[in-house]
């Protein structure tokens, strides 16, 4: 790992170029060669996830499919989101791209559930320990803005073409909402709440499952949802690297010019984007469906994130 | 363990900022809170007071002079830059984090400015969240919170979220949650600067009731002087992290330590504070039922007045005696002062404070009669000390200005009577002599 390092520093010293990138490649070399077993696991885990979560929604027939998804935003939102869902849903079904949706939400799920296991105690983390949060809150701006294609390039080499690549680069993007989410929702916590529970000899750990968790969960549903939208903006990229889904015929679309295959499998994406922006949007405000009249009114809708 | 005070604080210092240490440093060798600001912010400086068990211990100062600091010290939110900190005998300064747990759960709890409940649940479970924190079986936690609920007139609400309280029932919530810990000190931190006036003056009468009840010591932070001296047994004064006085209120209020505790009391309203106890003069013109008119009368002589307090077994207060009926019962060689007696027109219990005097003492030429909680008549407030205290001015009392109600008979006319049907030869009179 050293000795290409070194090689590439020589070449520094007579081009005057920073050999950033054969760096890179050389780390990337290491690792498949020496780690490839631990990238193997992780493979069939992720594989294996997303298998179980896609035969729920492909494996069983649409109208159930549907069934269920509308009954959900019935109970959640009312009958007006239930019935505009109804439509959609139909409408996707109308246009072909049934089977890819469910491939899509199935990819967008696992994606979304491994990015908050590992930004929520991270963001925990960086919110009881301010060093924490000096060393993460870099290294998140530097995930968010560097530009989506590029983690598909090692997560390729990493985990070879297929749905698993789609997942991690999807995980990679869509984490840094997460773990700012949740750091700003503890650190927004009550002082003085949090001081009662620690003048009355509650445990840290006690603190942060009553009190802190619980007080911070709106904002904590917040980055949830961010999470979801833009693990679902990160699909036609996915697709790219042979994840299955609506991303496939979008690409397609792109590469055959055909406008009509992209707007359909588009639609999907829309479809899909807002029922789980809105259904994520409303579990933020858990007290909205205890008292729906009284808090229609101030419900105020989280905002959509950009779009991929 | 034994131990003569609830909270003893010693040196404690509370300095934030980079360099705690180099500013403690200068502070003890004299510097001024000034000097050190470069280095940090004494929040905090050499507080040292002892607190009695039983005790209300009120800490008052403006805003930003350091009683949150001070208070947090003493159940170990905060760690003191230098000093100790002892809690029913136990050293908690620089302790490990899971005994200072110990000692919260079991010796110290508090209530807080903004209430700090918790809002995701119900009242009951707020007052008990303190008992779930000691490990107390459900069912018994819930037997106790009702209890203490009930308690502080929050019966029927247990079920309620505390975002459906208005402000004084959420204090309340709070003010049981601490109870239901059962710890022997209570900290109170501004805990009812957030109410409105009315509110608020319930609250302390309540939190005064519940501490006669419970005894628990209490350390309260106020930054209100009427608040202080109603609550307070004693009152440490602060000023820029400094304590600059501890004393009763009476102390604070007569004899201030400094010219800015004397600043700082001037606007008080003394009629809110000060207590009849604390102006009572001794009862001088009494009389026993039994020892009759004619004795009634002498007092009467002797002391100028139309009416005396007629007192029973033990000193309780039976009622008022006028010259004129007494004078009747004498002509009349009655032996028994009963038919003279009228009620008491006014009185009032040591603790009541001069806003409630001044309607009796408007009401009758008498004296204000102050009694025990057994009716014994322990002392009397004339109207001439009502407005000396209220005055701030040290009242000269004599006999001659203590006469509040004028005799109506002239002395001369008693003493030709006392001679007339008197068969004894008169006794001794007891002070300012009736001339014969
Ligand atoms: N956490 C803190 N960090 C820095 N300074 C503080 C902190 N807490 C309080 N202070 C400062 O300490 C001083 C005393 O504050 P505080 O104890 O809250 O006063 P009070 O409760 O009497 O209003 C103030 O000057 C305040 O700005
Ligand atoms: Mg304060």
């Amino acid at each position: 790992m050293i000795a290409p390092m070194t090689g590439g520093w020589d070449r520094f010293l007579e081009t005057g170029r920073v050999p950033l990138g054969e760096w890179v490649e050389s780390i990337e070399k290491f690792v498949t060669t020496n780690l490839s077993g631990f990238f193997d696991v992780i493979r069939a885990i992720f594989k294996g996830m997303y298998d179980a979560v896609d035969t729920v929604f492909a494996g069983p027939p649409f109208w159930i499919i549907i069934l269920v998804l509308v009954l959900a935003g019935l109970w959640v939102r009312g009958w007006k989101f239930a019935l505009g869902m109804l439509a959609g849903l139909l409408l996707v079904v109308g246009v072909s791209q049934w089977e890819n949706a469910m491939h899509t939400l199935a990819l967008v799920i696992v994606a979304s559930v491994i990015a908050l296991i590992i930004a929520v105690p991270l963001g925990i983390l960086t919110a009881r320990s301010d060093t924490a949060s000096a060393i993460v809150r870099p290294i998140l701006d530097f995930l968010q803005t560097m530009p989506a294609f590029v983690y598909l390039i090692p997560a390729l080499v990493l985990f070879r073409v297929g749905v698993v690549p789609g997942i991690v680069a999807t995980i990679i993007f869509a984490l840094a909402p997460g773990v700012r989410f949740t750091e700003l929702g503890i650190r927004g916590v009550d002082r003085e709440v949090v001081e009662a529970g620690q003048a009355f000899g509650a445990s840290p750990g006690r603190i942060l499952r009553q009190i802190q968790l619980p007080l911070a969960m709106p904002t904590i549903m917040a980055g949830v949802n961010q999470v979801i939208m833009l693990s679902l903006s990160m699909v036609v990229i996915a697709g790219m690297v042979g994840a299955e889904g609506l991303g496939t015929d979008v690409v397609a679309g792109l590469t055959q010019l055909n406008t009509g295959l992209g707007v359909e499998a588009g639609i999907g994406v829309v479809i899909l984007a807002v029922y789980l922006d809105r259904m994520t949007a409303a579990l933020a405000k858990p007290r909205q469906r205890r008292f729906p009249r009284k808090r229609a009114a101030a419900a105020q809708e989280t905002p959509a994130p950009v779009a991929a | 363990m034994s131990h003569n005070f609830a909270v003893e604080a010693s040196g404690l210092y509370k300095i934030f900022g980079k360099k705690p240490r180099e500013a403690l440093n200068k502070l003890r060798a004299g510097a001024s809170r000034e000097e050190i600001a470069g280095l940090g912010t004494a929040a905090v400086i050499d507080a040292s007071f002892d607190v009695k068990p039983g005790e209300i211990f009120v800490v008052m100062g403006l805003s930003g002079s350091g009683k949150s600091t001070l208070i947090r010290m003493l159940n170990g939110l905060w760690e003191p830059t230098a000093g100790s900190v002892r809690v029913m005998g136990k050293e908690i300064a620089g302790i490990p984090a899971s005994k200072l747990r110990e000692i919260r759960r079991e010796s110290i709890s508090m209530v807080f400015q903004h209430f700090a409940l918790l809002p995701h649940r119900t009242v009951l479970d707020n007052a008990a969240y303190a008992l779930e924190i000691q490990g107390v079986p459900a069912a018994e936690r819930r037997a106790r919170a009702m209890d203490i609920l009930a308690r502080v007139g929050l019966e029927g609400w247990e079920q309620k979220m505390p975002g459906q309280l208005s402000g004084g029932m959420q204090q309340r919530v709070g003010l049981a949650r601490a109870l239901a810990s059962d710890t022997d000190v209570l900290l109170m931190d501004e805990a009812f600067s957030a109410l409105d006036p009315l509110i608020r003056r319930e609250m302390q009468e309540q939190l005064v009731d519940l501490q006669r009840d419970l005894g628990k010591t209490i350390i309260f932070i106020t930054h209100d002087l009427n608040e202080a001296m109603f609550l307070g047994d004693r009152i440490a004064v602060m000023r820029d992290g400094r304590i600059v006085q501890v004393g009763t209120p009476d102390e604070i209020l007569t004899d201030p330590a400094n010219d800015y505790v004397a600043q700082f009391v001037h606007d008080v309203d003394r009629a809110r504070v000060l207590t009849a106890e604390g102006v009572m003069e001794a009862p001088h013109a009494v009389v026993q039922l039994s020892a009759g008119p004619r004795a009634a009368l002498r007092v009467m002589r002797d002391r100028q007045t139309s009416t005396v307090f007629v007192l029973g077994p033990g000193r309780t207060l039976l009622g008022v005696v006028r010259d004129r009926e007494v004078l009747d019962l004498v002509r009349a060689g009655a032996r028994d002062l009963s038919p003279a007696l009228r009620e008491t027109a006014a009185t009032v219990t040591r603790d009541s404070l001069l806003v409630d005097l001044f309607e009796p003492a408007a009401e009758s030429p008498m004296p204000v009669a102050v009694v025990d909680d057994q009716n014994r008549l322990v002392g009397t407030v004339p109207r001439v000390t009502l407005l000396a205290a209220l005055a701030n001015v040290q009242p000269v009392i004599t006999a001659e200005n203590a006469i509040i109600a004028p005799a109506t008979v002239p002395v001369d006319v008693i003493t030709a009577t006392l001679r007339a049907t008197g068969d004894a030869p008169e006794s001794a009179t007891t002070s300012t002599g009736g001339h014969a």
